[in-house]
């Protein structure tokens, strides 16, 4: 309760950046697969209303360290992790915590799209109807409103009642990214979202992006390192299981302190 | 052009498997027809059997085979596909679920009349329900079990993982995922395996020898604690006992042929539900 108030103590005090809060908070934090160490002793602040960009080579772990913030990770069985997630001050990773509640606050968004075989309507409702809204009105409100948001709803607003699957690949992740947000979520984890679009669907789904940066807290994987410039505030760069810089984006690309980084963004590996 | 002479002689032995494959198949289908269908008559398929098997009709047979089909698709399918979601959604894979998958399989190895003997110890003594309908049909359900579940299982398995993590990081829970998005995409899978146990359980002899089937009965069966007549039954007694071979091998033909239009028909009623469900589900 202190830390929280510390905070809006925070807001206040940098009132030309009145955002800029800590929205999770990483403290050194181990994974392990069996016996293989994917992430060493991790800290790393993600902010409010920010988009972070986490890069690095494949295997590097950062898609790993994303699904730890919604408990994704324990899908997969033999994992041990150490250390402490904080959202909002708020122990993520205790025994008490009901892991549905914090998806419902910290969404996803995949590397392939993946929405479900049912209409476009069924899709975005589908996460409302589990989360126990049965008010039908308000759950057409609220589609509408998510397809808007994620600018898909021009283009399918004539067939709502059509299979998703009937849509291309770059509408079918922006309709993922709509089903995220149909439940409101506070933070957006984005694993690699244009991995497998044409660069037109993917500049649609950065602007989108930047879009919702006003509203949400915004993670980003990725390996283009040209996307992370583009679209991030901070970027964190992960090599082996290990964070080795985090800083603006600005300073990442331009002046990187670690030499490594600066081997990465420079093309030297990856 | 020795590799086409080769190529040549490996197509041809290949059609030809292809074809005498399909010629046992059209020689059956055909020999039964013939013979078969001499005896088809509204009569035959409506009335009872009399003078001793060698008149009348095989009404309360193709009755019969329609209620044990029925009791154990109805004991069979829930129990499999619950089963089925078990092992496949709930169980971490470990040593032990190896077994108990191994088991089930073996348990398709089985041979029928092992079934039937089981039934006779369990369900017609132990539980006390006699040679009945029920009897029968929960041996022919035992019997289907892991056919229904390895389908059911791969139907599942089927299922791509990305929906069940899309569904989850909505917030939704493990048994919402597997209601919602998992099993109405199986569904399609699932139902193939009913169609092929339907095909299974019309057509078996020795579960229901001594746990449903009876020679004769007079009138239809009035509840499922009563004995009934069944097709394959009735064609092995028709060949095996009776004083008119003539006659009543005619008879088993005609029922041979019905029994196999059963089953074709009972196919195309799974095939047609399964073709609806699966276009309402991704059209709709």
């Amino acid at each position: 309760m202190q830390v929280k108030t510390i905070i809006i103590e925070n807001r206040q005090g940098y009132s030309c950046n009145p955002l800029d809060a800590v929205k999770i908070k990483a403290e050194d934090v181990n994974f392990f697969y069996g016996k293989h160490h994917v992430l060493k002793g991790i800290s790393l602040e993600i902010l409010s209303n920010k988009v972070t960009a986490i890069i690095g080579p494949s295997g590097c772990g950062k898609s790993t360290f994303i699904r730890l913030f919604n408990r994704m990770y324990e899908l997969v069985p033999n994992t041990i992790l150490t250390g402490r997630i904080y959202l909002d001050n708020m122990d993520i990773l205790g025994p008490c915590v009901d892991p549905t509640g914090i998806r419902r606050r910290i969404g996803m968004v995949f590397q392939k799209p993946n929405p479900f075989p049912k209409s476009i309507f069924k899709n975005i409702s589908y996460g409302l109807e589990v989360n126990g809204i049965k008010n039908k009105g308000f759950i057409e409100e609220r589609v509408v409103e998510s397809l808007k948001k994620a600018a898909l709803w021009d283009e399918v607003k004539d067939r709502l009642y059509d299979s998703a699957l009937k849509l291309s690949g770059g509408q079918q992740q922006r309709l993922c990214i709509a089903r995220c947000l149909a439940v409101r979520p506070e933070v957006i984890l984005f694993d690699e979202p244009c991995a497998s679009l044409d660069p037109i669907s993917t500049r649609k789904i950065e602007e989108l992006i930047l879009e919702l940066r006003k509203d949400y807290t915004i993670v980003v994987v990725t390996h283009n390192m040209q996307q992370a410039a583009r679209i991030s505030d901070y970027t964190g760069f992960f090599l082996l299981g290990e964070l080795i810089e985090y800083d603006k984006t600005e300073v990442i690309f331009k002046a990187p302190k670690d030499k490594r980084t600066e081997d990465y963004i420079t093309g030297r590996f990856g | 052009m020795k590799k086409d002479i080769t190529e040549i002689i490996g197509f041809s032995f290949i059609s030809l498997c292809m074809f005498v494959t399909i010629l046992f198949l059209l020689t059956i289908i055909y020999f039964i027809g013939i013979n078969g269908i001499k005896v088809i008559s509204w009569k035959f398929l409506t009335q009872q059997p009399t003078n001793a098997m060698t008149g009348g009709g095989v009404a309360p047979a193709i009755l019969g085979t329609l209620y044990l089909t029925l009791g154990a698709i109805i004991f069979s399918f829930p129990l499999g596909v619950i089963c089925a979601i078990y092992l496949n959604e709930y169980t971490p894979k470990s040593y032990i679920m190896n077994i108990i998958r191994l088991s089930i399989n073996n348990l398709a190895g089985v041979p029928s009349v092992v079934f039937g003997l089981f039934g006779l110890a369990v369900f017609v003594k132990y539980l006390g329900f006699g040679v009945s309908i029920l009897s029968g049909s929960l041996t022919l359900g035992i019997l289907v079990l892991p056919v229904i579940i390895s389908a059911s299982q791969e139907a599942l398995m089927a299922v791509p993982h990305s929906l069940r993590e899309a569904s989850l990081a909505l917030g939704a829970t493990k048994w919402q995922t597997i209601k919602k998005i998992v099993l109405p995409s199986a569904l399609p899978g699932i139902l193939t395996g009913i169609i092929l146990s339907i095909g299974r359980v019309a057509g078996e002899t020795a579960p229901i020898l001594f746990t449903a089937a009876a020679f004769y009965l007079k009138g239809y069966p009035k509840s499922i604690f009563s004995q009934v007549m069944a097709l394959p039954y009735h064609i092995y007694a028709l060949m095996t006992e009776g004083a008119h071979p003539e006659q009543q091998t005619a008879i088993a033909y005609g029922c041979a042929l019905i029994l196999l239009c059963l089953i074709l028909f009972m196919s195309i009623v799974a095939i047609f539900i399964r073709h609806r469900q699966r276009s309402h589900y991704h059209a709709s």
